[in-house]
């Protein structure tokens, strides 16, 4: 019974997780005439089909793939930046006693509850004033203030659990201070910075609001304003199915990520040295 | 408030006491360097940018007549509060928050405790479940408003006695039902991603006993389990309100506003950055602020957890 139960939850979640996402690989492949006309229904019709032709046309689409160089630019720069700076602090939160440790998560956590909308009307008068609105610094600087929390509480939980013994341990076996850091630290920190990482990445990836209102041309505008954006001939009615297969290659980072990385975490948050 | 007021050299002393030894001195030093960066860069987008916020709330200032800029105190906030529109507004936003919360809530338990058991595709399960919780806003809003539509969705085929005629995005409450269901969709995984951590630590041993002394199913559920994820829970329902709080994406993308789905966010954006209306837009980026506040310390008073405890400061 117990079993049974556990496996219909399986299958649901499953449901759940990837029925929306056959959904919008399914619109993809539908014609963009026969979106016009309108085409109801899950998958497209017979003679309803497109082929490869509405990726072509959103790969040949100058704009998108500015688009799409943007994004992976911003978010790569900013999710590095944001990992080295948290690394920073988290390992002087975890590890070391100073005056205003308490301060410093506290400001972690308000900024963590930031209603972002309510930023952008001065941020977009500072950034014109100084130069770098519509340029990728300006997408940059406002992704890691906004990321450095979560990272910073992430890390800095990860460096707790570790066993900063073995550091110790490793240098009475004989190894130097950098070999006892590259080979015992190194690989136990790797999983949580790994994980701060992603959902850096993952944040940068897809934020809107600072995307419509940082950028006005192709120059630094993201992906998500980009979709947005794009309306197609006839502004009435969307070209869905061109809006669908763009919205799929913008997933297929995130995908890559997902199967590459999550036997990280898991294997990260589940290895028992880090329990210790 | 009597506290504010202390001496402050006192403070001072008290804190320097402790560090008597050069040690201690050296890592306090370095402490403070490593955590300099991370300060700065979080100051520079959100301290700065909200006191400028405050100032400019006071004048009416609009971006298209910049000399037209004039104090008017509160006026803009007065102006705000005694608006039908802000009040609509407000409330519609509280309608998000608290059905996609309370949906989410029970889903993602549901999701957290059948990852829990699950041992066969453990990896399958967790690789899907960050598949909603990474995909674009923005993306999941387009997947959802085509699944609505008449023209060329699924969604109205099958329900079973759908008119397939039916337009979700005409009114009110079948558009504000369409933004719910893409918000929850993409939410719920992150809820029930900090659910199960929290489930994680709930002790065998306890559900054990509770078992052995006859405790049903759902006794131990309410007795054992939810009591003892407490602190897990007021994070994962804190976190979430606060971002449903701030719902804007979805809407953009979805309606862009029409047929009253428009949020507080949204409300704040149109006044800013479409209509360049400096001066109401930061008063009303204060109140939203004001509100984000109002609704945390609502939350930790409900849970009665200290939040820095629930970590092990």
């Amino acid at each position: 019974m117990r079993k049974l139960g556990t496996a219909v939850g399986c299958v649901l979640i499953l449901l759940w997780c990837l029925l929306p996402v056959a959904w919008i690989i399914s619109l993809s492949f539908k014609s963009q005439t026969a979106i016009t006309n309108g085409s109801p229904g899950f998958l497209p019709k017979d003679g309803d089909g497109a082929g490869w032709q509405n990726y072509t046309d959103v790969l040949d689409n100058e704009q998108f793939r500015r688009a799409i160089f943007n994004s992976i630019g911003i978010s790569l720069i900013a999710t590095l930046l944001s990992v080295i700076i948290a690394t920073l602090a988290a390992y002087a939160i975890a590890r070391l006693e100073f005056k205003g440790k308490k301060f410093v998560l506290t400001m972690a956590l308000a900024i963590a509850m930031f209603p972002v909308v309510s930023l952008v009307g001065p941020l977009f008068d500072m950034w014109r004033t100084i130069g770098l609105y519509d340029t990728w610094p300006g997408l940059i600087i406002p992704y890691m203030s906004f990321t450095l929390p979560l990272a910073i509480w992430t890390l800095s939980a990860f460096f707790r659990e570790i066993p900063w013994e073995l550091e110790q341990a490793a240098q009475v076996d004989g190894a130097t201070s950098w070999q006892a850091f590259r080979k015992v630290i190194v690989p136990l920190a790797a999983p949580g910075v790994f994980t701060a990482a992603i959902l850096t990445f993952f944040f940068a990836w897809n934020d809107f609001v600072f995307g419509i209102s940082l950028t006005s041309t192709e120059s630094a505008r993201p992906i998500p304003a980009a979709l947005s954006f794009f309306v197609g001939a006839d502004p009435f009615n969307r070209p869905a199915s061109l809006l669908a297969a763009g919205a799929v290659v913008s997933t297929i980072p995130i995908i890559i990520i997902v199967l590459i990385f999550q036997r990280k975490i898991v294997a990260g948050l589940t290895s028992g040295a880090v329990k210790g | 408030m009597s506290t504010v007021t202390a001496p402050a050299p006192e403070a001072k002393r008290k804190g320097n006491a402790p560090e008597t030894s050069s040690r201690s001195r050296a890592e306090n030093r370095l402490g403070q360097k490593l955590v300099a960066p991370a300060i700065f860069v979080m100051l520079l987008v959100t301290a700065f940018p909200m006191l400028r916020a405050l100032y400019l709330s006071v004048f009416n200032y609009a971006l298209t007549a910049p000399e037209d800029k004039e104090f008017v105190g509160f006026g803009n906030y007065v102006t705000a509060l005694t608006d039908p529109l802000f009040w609509k507004v407000t409330g519609i936003t509280v309608l998000y928050m608290v059905v996609t919360v309370a949906i989410e809530l029970v889903i993602g338990f549901i999701f957290a405790m059948v990852m829990h058991r699950v041992i066969f595709a453990r990896g399958v399960i967790r690789t899907s479940i960050l598949i909603p919780y990474g995909i674009i806003t923005v993306v999941s809003g387009f997947a959802w408003q085509f699944a609505f539509s008449y023209q060329n969705g699924f969604v109205n085929s099958w329900i079973p006695g759908m008119d397939l005629q039916f337009n979700w995005f005409g009114e009110t409450t079948p558009a504000v039902v369409a933004i719910m269901v893409s918000e929850i969709w993409k939410t719920t995984p992150f809820m029930s991603l900090l659910l199960l951590a929290g489930l994680a630590q709930v002790s065998e041993d306890m559900l054990e006993a509770a078992k052995v002394d006859g405790a049903t199913w759902w006794q131990r559920l309410w007795k054992v389990i939810l009591p003892n994820m407490r602190a897990a829970i007021m994070v994962a329902v804190l976190f979430r309100a606060l971002d449903a709080y701030r719902i804007f994406d979805n809407i953009f993308v979805m309606t862009a506003g029409a047929v009253n789905t428009e949020s507080i966010s949204f409300l704040t954006y149109r006044q800013t950055i479409e209509q360049f209306q400096l001066g109401m837009g930061s008063a009303l980026s204060v109140l939203l602020f004001l509100s984000v506040l109002l609704i945390a310390a609502l939350i930790v008073k409900l849970f009665r957890v200290d939040l820095a405890q629930a970590r092990q400061e």
